[in-house]
């Protein structure tokens, strides 16, 4: 085998268009991605995203609705979890309580079948287990890896979360895997603790050279350990890159809000590097944006230059906290509060001026513009949407059974306390502040997302109505394409070193 | 009412109770230590009714019997009570109630009930009263015992346990047995232990599907039917009761050393 060819394009795992669906929800929404031998690829998302669903399908715990899984080129979808060279480690380690440390790490030696090398008469290789003294030197071995020389013999339930996380490393590395899945492993440990495996596991990864997969929630731990980031949220991937790539250009506001403090904002290009918003033009780095196009921009709070005496945005000072280099300061300019970090304190109720250099703003196409779901028209002015009756107004004179396209602007949907007000009920699992509105996401119960441009806050989990006024909702024909399917608008993908992206698009079907 | 007063009605509830409940019991074990033929009657300490007891021959076999059935059925049960708690406990929702009132209902049921369904059941399959039918109505009725103490470690369990066994190459019924079920023996065990109890006491069903097989209640229930009270079944009774007093209180004292040691921990 070409081993120029191996480099270039050797990716050990491969996923194409999985989707999982349990009970109707979709967890994991047609994701494709790739993972090259040797790196640390950590799925980053909130909980809920699908990242250890994806994860659990790698393992073999869990089978695909649909899609392929490919190991080293080989259709791996549905191979029993025991018969996969992967091996994991879990949130809570779940070591075996009746076994001591030395037997919890020998589990897998003891079932591995190794190739003598010989063949027999038939020409299929011979396998072979492993020695007892072979088993005993891997066991010492890894031991000695994870710093635990001396715990062979401990039990396991005496051990501190630290220790049975070692021991947990060690049992799955033991085994030499092609792929190590580890999931959120260090969520249960203690910070300080946590700082410390987070360094210890990079190194091991540096060690071994065995290909890393990690769940994590923390976007801190991703950016720091990991070689590329999968950027997760509705079971669909926002973004695939190097950590640095997803700090500095977050593909989407969801990405930007995720990945470190930033400043979200709604702005108008309004030609090739130049955009506008809280009534400024600003020069930016971006092109290829349509004239008048409403974006999505982030702001990291670093890149705001503060002062009293001249600058772009004037801005009044609401607010600082000290956090130990820096000062964190809330600054109202315009309809927008930035947040803003300094080295320079600047109190509350101060006059200040902003200037944001070009190379601070980041433009990013908006996901979505508008809600657009499909309906039914049920009566002379009613259709459903979502599993709820909308009135409407019949300017077009649909009949009933017309199936409709129906769109609803962001900041035209009203969320209600009490669910009973709304004509449907849906669940907050997504609130974005935009420097003067709230950007809610809303899943309703039957898997359609909405978008709400709100003042009002509104906390994840919330239980809420939704309503909309008649006069708001925009009634078109049902377009469809050749082979019938529904036109759903495009989706973003970001440029650069990407191997691939997983596509935003609702599951009608 | 002052709180003493309060404490002392408790109490003195309490007392008559109890008093109520085991002095019949004391009074027939102190008469089992005297010969004499009429209950009541006090002709001097002997172990003369012992005596008699294990040299007779149809008691002897009846306590064999029942012994052989116990330890048959509560084995049965132990397996088949842990494969179904795992199962039940793996199941989701609407599945997993559904299959836990099911396995419950023997438990439930008036045993006068189960009894008969039993008969019934076995009539209609033409399958002869003895030791198949015993043994079979034994099982089903202390299975829903065994579910109950082994579900409580499986709730107990590590999570992804059984997932680990599986991701280090154990199949799926290896994983099964060497790791889930090593962390379900102590259930296995006081469920094993609860089965033994429930079918060495039981009466009721094996009247009704017993054939000729006699076993201690069945036997102590023709016995005094025949002949009246004969005066061997007190010394019956009082082991019968000392035998299921002491697997009882092993059993609490066995779980209460559990407790106390994994609280230590």
């Amino acid at each position: 085998m070409a081993t120029v060819a191996r480099e270039k394009f050797d990716n050990i795992i491969e996923i194409k268009n999985v989707t999982k669906v349990f009970d109707g929800i979709t967890a994991v929404d047609n994701v494709s991605l790739s993972v090259r031998r040797g790196e640390f690829v950590t799925l980053l998302g909130p909980s809920g995203c699908g990242k250890t669903t994806l994860l659990r399908m790698i393992a073999g715990f869990e089978m695909p609705t649909s899609g392929t899984i490919l190991l080293e080129k080989q259709d791996v979808t549905t191979m029993p979890p025991h018969l996969r060279p992967i091996n994991t480690v879990f949130q809570k380690y779940a070591l075996f309580p009746h076994l001591n440390v030395f037997k919890n790490i020998a589990f897998g030696l003891k079932l591995k079948k190794i190739p003598t090398g010989e063949v027999d008469k038939k020409g299929r290789p011979i396998f072979r287990k492993f020695t007892k003294d072979e088993i005993a030197e891997k066991v010492e071995r890894v031991l000695k890896l994870v710093n635990l020389e001396a715990y062979g013999y401990r039990d396991i339930t005496g051990l501190s979360g630290g220790q049975q996380q070692r021991i947990a490393i060690a049992r799955a590395i033991v085994c030499e895997p092609k792929v190590l899945l580890l999931d959120e492993p260090l969520g249960a440990l203690d910070l300080k603790m946590r700082k410390e495996m987070q360094s210890e596991l990079a190194a091991m990864h540096k060690n071994i050279g065995i290909t890393f997969i990690y769940v994590t929630h923390d976007q801190e731990e991703a950016l720091t350990m990991s070689d590329k980031v999968v950027v997760m949220t509705d079971g669909a991937v926002q973004q695939y890159g190097t950590p640095k790539k997803i700090y500095d250009e977050p593909a989407n506001a969801f990405v930007a809000d995720f990945i470190g403090e930033s400043n979200i904002l709604s702005g108008v290009m309004k030609k090739d590097f130049l955009v506008e918003f809280c009534g400024t033009q600003f020069k930016c780095l971006d092109k290829g944006f349509e004239k008048d196009e409403k974006v999505d921009l982030v702001v990291r709070p670093e890149d705001i230059a503060i002062s009293a005496k001249s600058g772009a945005l004037a801005g009044e000072v609401v607010s600082t906290v000290f956090k130990g280099t820096y000062y964190e300061m809330e600054i109202v300019a315009g309809d927008y509060q930035f947040t803003v970090q300094n080295t320079v304190e600047y109190v509350a109720g101060s006059k200040v001026w902003l200037t944001i250099e070009p190379d601070g703003i980041h433009i990013m196409k908006k996901l979505k513009t508008v809600n657009e779901l499909d309906g039914e028209v049920t009566s002379e002015n009613t259709v459903e949407i979502c599993g709820g009756e909308f009135e409407f107004e019949n300017t077009q004179n649909f009949e009933r059974g017309d199936e409709v396209r129906v769109c609803v602007p962001f900041d035209k949907v009203e969320l209600t306390d009490d669910e009973e007000d709304g004509v449907i009920g849906a669940n907050v699992t997504q609130t974005l502040y935009k420097g003067s509105y709230y950007q809610v996401q809303v899943y309703t119960d039957d898997d359609n997302d909405f978008l709400i441009d709100t003042v009002d806050e509104w906390d994840i989990g919330d239980r809420v109505g939704i309503k909309i006024n008649p006069k708001d909702m925009v009634v078109t024909r049902k377009q469809t394409t050749i082979d019938g399917e529904t036109v759903t608008d495009g989706e973003t993908v970001t440029d650069g070193e990407i191997d691939s992206i997983g596509e935003e698009g609702e599951t009608d079907e | 009412m002052s709180k003493n007063v309060k404490n002392g009605l408790i109490w003195a509830f309490v007392g008559v109770m109890l008093a109520v409940m085991y002095i019949p019991i004391l009074i027939l074990i102190i008469y089992s230590f005297t010969g004499a033929k009429a209950m009541g009657v006090w002709s001097g300490f002997s172990f003369e009714l012992y005596a008699d007891l294990f040299t007779n021959e149809s008691i002897m076999n009846a306590f064999k019997n029942s012994l052989v059935l116990a330890l048959v059925s509560s084995l049965l049960s132990t397996v088949l009570g842990t494969t179904a708690a795992v199962g039940i406990f793996y199941m989701r929702k609407w599945k997993k109630s559904a299959a836990n009132f099911i396995a419950n209902i023997t438990m439930e049921n008036a045993e006068i009930v189960t009894g008969v369904t039993f008969m019934m059941f076995f009539l209609a399959l033409r399958l002869p009263y003895g030791w198949v039918t015993l043994i079979i109505a034994h099982t089903m009725i202390t299975t829903p015992y065994v579910i109950l103490s082994v579900t409580p470690k499986l709730a107990q369990l590590t999570p992804n346990l059984y997932e680990a066994g599986l991701d280090l190459g154990a199949s799926p019924v290896r994983s099964m047995l060497t790791v889930i079920v090593p962390q379900l023996i102590p259930g296995m065990i006081s469920g094993f232990v609860m089965a033994f109890a429930l079918s060495l006491d039981d009466f009721i069903v094996s009247k009704f599907v017993n054939g000729s097989v006699e076993t201690i209640p069945v036997y102590l229930y023709n016995a005094l039917a025949k002949r009246g009270a004969d005066p061997t079944l007190r010394a019956l009774s009082s082991i019968l009761f000392v035998a299921v007093l002491a697997v009882l209180i092993a059993l609490n004292v066995i779980s209460a050393k559990r407790r106390n040691r994994n609280i230590v921990k």
